[in-house]
């Protein structure tokens, strides 16, 4: 019996062996993005992800408004990474107006940067152990990251999106008395996180989900132009903090996390000894920051930026994020290009989820530090 | 002028912006002169050192292509270079095997309505190069573009790079939903971000406006 369909359906012929899975948009075991994997028994044959379900046209939006009605909308798309989704704009708008930016808001932007990245890394670190079914690895970075939101809140004055960093400094100065409280909550944090390692990097169950599961080679992680913890994880000494230092990174002791596995044993390292590098920073940069002095230089009222064009990049929680900024004597930019680590990230999926175990996808999809909010802006 | 000196040539903070008093025309001619800044009306807004080391990266790319490419830009760490759609494939290939840039950062769009063009720009690093890490070259072609969009089935067209830089797959996917290009010989060219209902025209072009706005 054939049934009349209506136009523009058409029925797919279904393979007896083969069975296609949508994994998401809903489910919160992908975020807010789809994976469609097809299955044979437990092992994946094919995945192809579909981002895009919360796409919400950030780059398009910034087109309609100015240099700085921008700043709030623009840190939307990696709420708790807020400062360093704001940073490279910063860098790229100072650059077209060219503003000068007084050296102690370089310092406080950087400590604002990495207190910002270890909340970011906490958060994903949260949902992996509670999607590898570890439940205490979900309450304690989640209880821990409200150290450093009370430290960012004290800041700027809101808990997750700051909108703190702005072009030509930052917005406000330090509270009174927060050197002291930095410092004191950086070195309780610092001695919280090394019990992470005997409760979950130590773990047996966990090292037998996750050591040997997705492994990305050094050459193909160049070749797919993968970056942040995902490419460090796989051997290559790269980053931007180090590569390209910009505002006062030059001037500050840390060192670069590199792991040679590449499976998401390893990428889910890289990013846990990577907060150990940021408190360095943090104590280094209180330490080295210039007491008293301005904080923000003054803009013209609604600036315009003059006819030529700015790439500026930073190392973010999820890897370099760039600004392509184009301006034509406009007090909007004429376009605005997001260039985020995510995004690019994305293409590892396929690769690293063709012939794994099902049960294993969560474990690959979250080593990839995968924000899908970021990826769709 | 002498307080200038104390400074030790640090550019002035706009810190006290709006409470000086304006300089005249010659005060400010001689101002600009002292301080070695070029003064005349189609001078760049911030004028920037051409840097050695990008230079010479970009004179192996006008030596070789000669006048079939531009370099619009050398600055620190940044280059530019533009290129006909024809040419795109030979000059980044040329880019990944001579040069060593290896990745692609991002793939932008940008839509110039006037002189009916639109603009592919592909920002190419570096991971295996030490010399090259803090380097982004920026690959930029133009492509006609349509008053009444068709994707995929207007002129609006070029070679995709997917075959030299692997890495814009899903970057080459982006541009061809929201600025309408087709990328030939790339193997996948679906939508990725935007609806499977989408009716309308890609929505990144300059003539897709954001209601209320």
């Amino acid at each position: 019996m054939t049934t009349q369909l209506p136009p523009g359906i058409s029925l797919e012929k279904v393979d007896d062996r083969i069975m296609t899975l949508n994994v998401g948009p809903q489910h919160p075991g992908s975020g807010h993005m789809r994976l469609i994997i097809k299955v044979d028994g437990d092992y994946i044959v094919s995945c192809d992800p579909d981002p895009g379900y919360v796409h919400r046209g950030e780059e398009k939006m910034a087109e309609y408004r100015n240099y700085i009605q921008n700043i709030p909308h623009l840190e939307r798309p990696v709420i708790h990474d807020s400062s360093n989704i704001l940073y490279p704009y910063c860098l790229a708008v100072e650059d077209l107006l060219g503003i000068e930016v007084p050296e102690r808001a370089k310092y406080i932007r950087v400590i604002a940067a990495e207190l910002n990245r270890c909340i970011y890394t906490l958060y994903w670190l949260a949902i992996y152990g509670i999607f590898l079914g570890h439940s205490t690895m979900f309450m304690w970075p989640a209880g821990d990251r409200e150290l450093f939101i009370d430290l960012l809140e004290a800041m700027s004055g809101a808990r997750v999106t700051h909108a703190y960093l702005v072009p030509g400094g930052i917005r406000n100065d330090l509270p009174a008395n927060f050197e002291e409280r930095c410092l004191r909550q950086v070195n309780y944090f610092e001695k919280r996180i090394k019990e992470y390692e005997a409760i979950f990097y130590q773990n047996p169950i966990l090292k037998s989900r996750t050591e040997g599961t997705g492994i990305l080679s050094r050459t193909d992680a160049i070749r797919l132009g993968t970056t942040g913890s995902v490419l460090r994880a796989s051997g290559i000494d790269f980053d931007i903090r180090k590569k390209e230092p910009y505002d006062v990174y030059e001037n500050l002791d840390f060192e670069t996390v590199v792991m040679k596995e590449g499976d998401s044993y390893a990428r889910s390292y890289v990013p846990y000894l990577e907060m150990f590098e940021s408190c360095r920073i943090i104590r280094d940069a209180l330490s080295k920051m210039p007491k008293s002095g301005s904080v923000r230089t003054k803009l013209k009222p609604n600036p315009k930026g003059g006819n030529e064009e700015v790439f500026k990049r930073v190392e973010s929680g999820r890897g370099a994020l760039g600004y392509y900024i184009v301006s034509n004597n406009r007090p909007e930019p004429y376009r605005v290009k997001i260039s985020v680590g995510s995004f690019r990230n994305l293409i590892c999926m396929p690769y690293l989820l063709k012939g794994e175990l099902l049960g294993n996808m969560p474990s690959v999809y979250w080593s990839l530090n995968y924000w899908p909010v970021e990826a769709d802006r | 002028m002498s307080s200038e000196n104390d400074k030790d040539g640090q550019p002035e903070t706009t810190e006290s912006h709006g409470d000086e008093k304006p300089l005249s025309k010659d005060e400010a001619k001689k101002f600009y002169e002292e301080k070695g800044i070029d003064f005349s009306p189609d001078a760049p807004i911030n004028p920037r050192p051409v840097p050695e080391f990008e230079k010479s990266i970009s004179d192996k790319i006008s030596s070789k292509f000669g006048p079939k490419i531009t370099v619009d830009y050398v600055r620190a760490h940044r280059i530019r270079v533009s290129t006909k759609k024809e040419d795109i494939l030979s000059v980044a290939q040329f880019i990944r095997d001579e040069l060593g840039y290896d990745h692609a950062e991002s793939v932008a769009g940008v839509d110039y309505p006037d002189s009916k063009e639109i603009e592919v720009v592909y920002h190419l690093g570096s991971y295996t190069d030490e010399k090259l890490a803090s380097q982004v070259l920026a690959l930029a072609t133009r492509v006609p573009r349509e008053e009444i969009p068709n994707p995929g089935k207007d002129s609006s067209r070029m070679t995709s790079l997917r075959e030299v830089f692997y890495s814009v797959e899903f970057h080459e996917r982006e541009c061809f939903e929201m600025f309408g290009v087709f990328f030939e010989g790339h193997p996948d060219n679906r939508r990725l971000l935007l609806p499977e209902d989408w009716a309308d025209i890609p929505p990144f072009r300059k003539d897709f406006k954001i209601k209320g706005r």
